[in-house]
């Protein structure tokens, strides 16, 4: 019996050479999942799972959402569920605060940049403060960030790519904190590599963790949510030049990783933030504040840069939009400023 | 004589109901109902109150249970009707168990806040402070019209809900405080505090509305037939995130009754000066509306029942708007009379304060005497002292603590203080 099963284990390979034929093993085609339906996804497994979540925002539900991402969520779970709200982000950010403090789990959508000029009270004030679960925001041209990272209270987080999108909305919604998802809607329709790991039901990114994205040793490029795509653009253009970035996609904008970046600038020496949000009192100023606090600061060989935002309110022509926000030039401009080269 | 008490009391002696005072051994006594004076019934005096003091002590046990009434018909105030074909009722039985409950829960609440009021002068209490003497029969009426079971929310005035929803005084004045004792632990303060189904407690005028509509959604969400009660005072009745709440809860048919508090005065801006229109049970539109005497605790029960009744059958949302009134001005850093005339507030004291209305109508039909409300005064007198020595004696929370509760079920982590050395410990 020993003897039969310790054949049936061995690689098929190692079997005696007349037995020509056997199975091909090919790698399954990499699985492209586009960030719109990673996010679809991540809401439609927590749905199912537990009774209690439900969805409420603008055009959610019959229009299968304003951006598409709760497409086919009305259908398969009805009026209780997912809830078409009327134009009063004020109004239903409350009304999702206050059923999340009577014990549901709501995923309140704002379409818009009208969700910070109106709803932040509900979600500070109401939210913050009083320890209730989830509620989750769209972005418009602003990047608010900054804006809610400032917050004791919330949790903040900020996907990048598909596998991002769904592990971090799952958590979001298991949390029992109130947690800002900041969906760039940019990014909803780019398609990425999805991992076998995502694929299951109870994938999760755990909330406050960074992840690596590409290893490097000359020096660490920190960002988060759409930038990161151009911090590796520049990466690559950058190792055909002989430098090569550690490119660290933060995830979690609040509580932010801060061991991860350190641990990266003490290897690199070298230092540089990306963030689509303004430059002032910005996601970047505070890793550079954090960083002079810690350790990594005696291992920095260069002043660390930001690269941000235009310093203005974004502006509507095409070319001026393009350059109020980080561009490739820009990031790989920061990178050999910093390195001298 | 003997014999009618005999055969009242085998009459009646199926009736369910406990003995007064732990009168254990004189249960059929107890279940007589309806019994007139003593003269009227040719008893001998002893037996009416008006006897010593002495005997009447000594007869305590005899006297409490014989001479009462057990309970007495009122009639109260019609309701003003908004998209309503009728209302509640015009008259209700108040039995002396519920009147004597109702004095007490109403002498609670005013002694507990006269004594915030002492505790603040004496700077024991600092910061915001919102008084809610005067609208006594607003948070004892609305609790006797609901059950434990359904959620009430309400805005900074919220020292009374949180005492009829369930705290006690103790916890309530450690909190004011600023106590480890407190029910938030003395970091919450007077616009904070929680309990079973009572959601605060909110500093944002207007904010707990959206909240409540919120609650109302989870309560049909989970099909429990319960109810949640959202107040929000005649100031926030103008704010806009009202009418958006409106909107949805009358959209979804959510049970929401929504209740305007109106005391006539947001802060120091009359209704007149800040409504266009100032019948603020209209405002709702489409929500059908009462308009309710705010001062007679009758009066709030039995639209507190009503309206719970509508909402419950799933009709959607309701409006009450209570007309009530504050002694105290805005906070106690408002004297509250440089926008209205001392005058005005005594003659709400001397015709339409609650408490008195309520001590007139049961000494009037029997249902209590003077003596024993007087009574029941000392007893809350005591509690409130004994609380209020609690509060002031009670230590600081711990400066350990300044970091917990950030999150709900997370692990422990740090919080930076005030510069980068400083790091507090956090904990759920």
């Amino acid at each position: 019996m020993a003897a039969v099963s310790g054949l049936v284990r061995r690689p098929l390979r190692e079997v005696s050479g007349l037995l020509k034929r056997r199975f091909h093993w090919t790698a399954p085609a990499a699985l492209q999942v586009t960030v719109r339906d990673a996010i679809n996804q991540g809401m439609d497994e927590e749905l199912e799972r537990d009774e209690k979540v439900f969805l409420l925002g603008e055009e959610v539900a019959q229009y299968d959402g304003a951006y598409k991402v709760s497409r086919g969520l009305w259908k398969k779970y009805g009026d209780k569920r997912i809830i078409d709200t009327p134009i009063s982000e004020m109004g239903f950010a409350g009304i999702a605060v206050g059923a999340a403090m009577a014990g549901l789990r709501p995923i309140c959508e704002f379409m818009t940049f009208n969700f910070s000029m109106q709803a932040i009270d509900q979600v500070i004030n109401s939210a913050a403060k009083t320890y209730y679960m989830s509620g989750v925001a769209a972005q418009h041209s602003q990047c608010f960030a900054a804006w809610y990272g400032h917050c004791p209270g919330l949790k903040v987080v900020s996907p990048w790519n598909s596998e991002d999108a769904k592990g971090l909305i799952k958590s979001a919604i298991r949390d029992n904190n109130p947690v800002v998802v900041l969906e760039n809607e940019l990014m909803y329709g780019v398609p990425f590599e999805f991992p076998p790991e995502a694929q299951s039901k109870d994938f999760l990114i755990p909330i406050g963790k960074a992840k690596i994205e590409r290893q490097g040793t000359h020096i660490t490029v920190v960002s988060h949510s759409r930038p990161v795509g151009h911090c590796l653009e520049a990466a690559a253009v950058l190792s055909k030049e002989g430098v090569e970035c550690e490119v660290i996609n933060m995830r979690t904008i609040r509580p932010m990783d801060m061991e991860t970046i350190e641990a990266s600038v003490m290897k690199t020496n070298h230092l540089v933030t990306v963030e689509g949000g303004w430059p002032q009192f910005g996601v970047g100023a505070e890793i550079c504040a954090r960083i002079m606090e810690g350790p990594a600061f005696n291992f920095l060989d260069a002043p660390a840069v930001r690269v941000t935002g235009a310093d203005v309110p974004m502006p509507y022509a095409k070319i001026l939009e393009d350059n109020s926000i980080p561009q490739v030039k820009d990031i790989i401009f920061a990178v050999k400023k910093t390195l001298n080269i | 004589m003997r014999k009618m008490l005999a055969a009242v009391s085998r009459v009646l002696s199926g009736a369910s109901q406990k003995p007064r005072h732990g009168f254990a051994m004189l249960p059929s006594l107890v279940s007589i109902s309806r019994l007139k004076q003593s003269s009227q019934l040719g008893l001998p005096k002893c037996w009416d109150y008006s006897y010593s003091l002495k005997t009447r002590q000594a007869s305590r046990v005899l006297v409490a249970s014989r001479n009462f009434a057990n309970d007495a018909t009122f009639e109260i105030k019609k309701c003003d009707l908004h998209r309503l074909e009728e209302g509640p009722p015009v008259t209700t039985v108040l039995t002396r168990e519920d009147g004597l409950k109702y004095y007490r829960m109403m002498q609670t609440v005013r002694r507990m806040e006269l004594k915030a009021d002492q505790l603040y002068k004496q700077k024991i209490i600092r910061g915001f402070c919102h008084l809610c003497d005067g609208q006594e029969a607003c948070c004892v009426g609305l609790e006797a019209g609901i059950n434990p079971t359904d959620h009430l929310i309400t805005a900074y005035r919220a020292h009374g809900f949180t005492f009829t929803r369930g705290l006690s005084v103790r916890e309530i004045l450690a909190e004011l405080t600023g106590r480890k004792g407190g029910c938030a632990k003395g970091k919450g303060g007077s616009m904070h505090m929680y309990a079973k189904n009572f959601y605060g407690g909110n500093g944002i005028v207007g904010a707990q509305v959206p909240l409540g509509a919120g609650i109302a959604l989870a309560c049909k969400y989970n099909g429990k037939d319960e109810v949640c009660l959202t107040l929000y005072g005649d100031g926030a009745a103008n704010q806009g995130q009202i009418f958006e709440a409106y909107n949805m809860a009358a959209l979804w048919k959510l049970p929401c009754i929504f209740i305007c508090e109106n005391n006539r005065y947001g802060m120091g801006t009359s209704v007149e000066r800040a409504a266009a229109s100032t019948d603020y049970y209209k405002r709702g539109d489409f929500i059908p509306g009462l308009r309710v005497d705010g001062m007679d605790i009758l009066c709030v029960r039995e639209a507190t029942k009503f309206a719970a009744a509508y909402c419950r059958s799933g009709k959607g949302p309701i409006l009450m708007e209570l007309q009530t009134y504050r002694y105290h001005g805005h906070s106690m850093s408002d004297p509250g009379v440089s926008y209205r005339t001392r005058e005005e507030i005594q003659e709400v004291r001397s015709k339409s304060d609650p408490i008195m209305l309520l001590k007139d109508r049961m000494v009037n039909s029997n249902l209590a005497s003077v003596e024993e409300l007087k009574e029941i005064d000392v007893e809350v007198r005591k509690e409130i002292e004994d609380a209020a020595q609690f509060a002031t004696a009670d230590p600081e929370p711990p400066l350990e603590e300044l970091g917990y509760h950030i999150y709900s079920s997370d692990p422990p982590f740090e919080v930076r203080g005030a510069n980068q050395w400083i790091k507090f410990k956090s904990v759920s």
